[in-house]
């Protein structure tokens, strides 16, 4: 069975921090990681692959950095890595992204399984997956909890508000993964000098063919036009009384003076 | 086309330096540098003093007449025919766009024998409801809602659409976008109509709800986004409101119909219906023990409330990750929301934050959860909740 896996570099999120006094980004000294729903996919990937066969390769556009994203993946055993960079991708939004990591999916060959994060934690679009899907005329299934696969049949269990739709396709199919699904194993000291030797293709705009006019800037139909920090709450009341029976008390009078309550 | 430094206005001050998430500028002798690493998400822009980074515009050669486009559309996501509130919160807002611009605001309403349902959308605000109808949509599936909105996307060409953020719309709005190539903003929790161009403008937090980002559409029909539930109000019915229905036949082919679904498995009562609760008690590590949750859960019933966990409680196994409120869980906005014994960790903040009233009950005073709390009681949180679970199912009976 052949999986690619799309995955993306970002800045870890959890360590930025708001300078409390000018209420702006800490961003000095911030990592870059593997989106953590996309290391839950290659661990999905390679789960299947131990029980089916075949071989798992990762994708990323990115900068030339992204390749280290890479090498962590292939660290926990993926088999093939793949960067498309290019600075004529800069700027890319989903549109443009999903367009040029689909052109190259299908110049890597013959895939039974595309699998994504649920999301990316910077931008949180939770697009490209569904995108690449559309390009590549595959079905798609996302927010999966469980995946088995049969055969040529894939069955998933699809969160849902209140619990899970349990859904059934054939292959190809792109699925995007929750983090209910596994636990991303550790690489392995052997795995990490393997993924450090390997020499990672890179593959430019002119490698796939893309047409110019869908890939970077020029084929992103949305344009950021201002960032901003946003305003935060204000500071409410702090009710600290000798007794949390007071405290309590204080609490519901309060409500009830707001007419919260 | 590049995020670039103005090499003559700037002052060599090093302030865009660490603003930016991908270090990728650097000092060159007295000048920024702006390196390979950049992606382009301009957040180094604002930091400038001197307004010496700029992003160089760039042509778009897109060959659309845009005045073809008119009209703000909602899509009307239902379920065994009953419309979720996120729909009314958007016809709500999409008829103050609507209005705005002079054009008219249409609900796009599919599924299986749903028509009953059209005079809701426009007692929400809607002039007119395009209605799909058919047994092949008798549960949302991608591929049957994808054929249904682009044939009437291509057939009567609206300038905005606006589709809830939920599971299912955040699932349809992408393949749809795909299919007619133009852009989508992602879980937007502000619209606006810019004064200069016109444009909706899109406004959503980015980086875990760090910075917030305007993103406007301008050479690509329609302007499309998901919008976050529960960050506008619904609005008050007016069941004196008509409008047109117009019926469009359903272009679905079996063959379109790739993906079945088998079973649908409910695994949570109305306390894990996060999205759509007025009211939500939330726990965190702070309970100390998983059994504690059950003084979380006890307050929840006494308000009548959904339970939320935090990630720290669901990633310790205490509680499904169908209640977890953040980031990378549900959003929720309700009327009151009570945080016991969650820290209140940025991720955290982002999926609540939006809410009405926050309580929170945390024994330390430095909680970064008390920043945006209304009320805050400094407390052991085992001691407090029984207390609070009482009085409330005293003011509960005495409502009755």
């Amino acid at each position: 069975m052949e999986i690619v896996v799309c995955v993306k570099q970002v800045p870890d999120t959890t360590e930025v921090k708001i300078d409390p006094v000018k209420n702006t980004l800490i961003r000095e000294g911030v990592p870059s990681i593997v989106n953590p729903f996309d290391k839950i996919a290659v661990e999905v990937a390679l789960q299947l692959r131990e029980k089916h066969g075949g071989k798992v390769k990762v994708i990323t556009m990115g900068p030339p950095q992204a390749a280290d994203a890479l090498k962590e993946c292939l660290a926990m055993g993926a088999d093939e890595a793949i960067l498309i960079s290019d600075r004529a991708f800069g700027g890319a939004d989903t549109l443009a992204t999903a367009y040029a990591l689909s052109t190259s999916i299908e110049k890597m060959g013959p895939v039974d399984l595309i699998l994504c994060g649920k999301q990316a934690i910077d931008g949180d679009t939770a697009q490209v997956g569904p995108g690449i899907a559309e390009n590549l005329g595959m079905p798609q299934i996302t927010y999966a909890a469980k995946i088995e696969i049969n055969g040529d049949t894939i069955k998933v269990d699809r969160e849902h508000d209140d619990g899970y739709e349990i859904m059934e396709t054939k292959l190809p199919v792109m699925v995007t993964v929750v983090k209910s699904i596994a636990e991303p194993r550790f690489p392995t000291v052997k795995g990490t000098m393997k993924a450090n030797r390997t020499q990672i293709p890179v593959w430019t705009a002119a490698d796939i063919a893309a047409d110019e006019k869908r890939i970077g800037m020029p084929g992103s139909p949305t344009q950021v036009r201002r960032i901003f920090t946003p305003t935060q709450r204000s500071q409410g009341q702090l009710i600290q009384e000798e007794t949390a029976q007071q405290s309590v008390a204080k609490l519901m009078q309060l409500l009830g003076d707001a007419k919260v309550i | 086309m590049a995020v670039i430094v103005n090499q003559e206005k700037c002052i060599g001050c090093g302030a865009c330096v660490p603003s930016c998430p991908f270090g990728a500028i650097e000092m060159r002798g007295d000048k920024a540098y702006i390196t390979e690493a950049c992606t382009m998400c301009g957040a180094c822009i604002s930091v400038c003093p001197v307004e010496a980074i700029f992003r160089e515009e760039i042509e778009r050669n897109v060959a659309m007449d845009k005045t073809e486009y008119k009209g703000v559309w909602v899509f009307i996501e239902q379920s065994h025919g009953e419309i979720k509130g996120v729909a009314h919160e958007l016809l709500g807002e999409g008829r103050k766009l609507a209005d705005e611009l002079g054009e008219e605001l249409a609900g796009v309403l599919i599924g299986n024998g749903v028509e009953a349902q059209a005079k809701d959308v426009f007692a929400s605000g809607a002039d007119k409801v395009y209605l799909v109808e058919g047994p092949e949509y008798d549960h949302y599936n991608t591929e049957a809602y994808t054929v249904a909105f682009v044939d009437l996307i291509q057939k009567y060409k609206p300038s905005a659409i606006l589709v809830g953020a939920t599971n299912d719309g955040r699932d349809l709005g992408p393949r749809v976008a795909a299919r007619v190539r133009t852009g989508l903003c992602a879980d937007c929790t502000n619209l606006s109509i810019d004064a200069e161009t016109k444009l909706v403008l899109w406004t959503r937090p980015a980086f875990g709800g760090n910075i917030m980002a305007d993103i406007l559409c301008p050479e690509h029909r329609p302007q499309m986004g998901t919008v976050r539930p529960k960050v506008f109000k619904k609005p008050t019915p007016d069941f004196s409101r008509t409008g047109e229905i117009v019926k469009v036949a359903s272009k679905v082919k079996e063959s379109d119909l790739k993906v079945k679904l088998l079973e649908i498995l409910a695994v949570c009562t109305s306390n894990c219906k996060l999205e759509e609760a007025d009211i939500i008690v939330s726990g965190g590590r702070g309970l100390g023990k998983p059994e504690n949750f059950a003084a979380v859960e006890a307050l929840a019933e006494a308000m009548g409330g959904a339970v939320g966990a935090s990630r720290a409680a669901v990633d310790a196994g205490w509680k499904p990750a169908l209640h977890q409120v953040g980031q990378t869980g549900k959003t929720v906005g309700p009327k009151i929301y009570i945080a016991c014994g969650i820290s209140g960790a940025i991720q955290h903040l982002a999926g609540m934050s939006s809410s009405d009233t926050i309580i929170a009950i945390n024994k330390d005073a430095d909680a970064p959860i008390f920043k945006v709390a209304d009320y805050g009681i400094v407390g052991d949180v085992m001691e407090v909740l029984p207390l609070l679970t009482a009085e409330f199912a005293k003011y509960r009976a005495a409502c009755k």
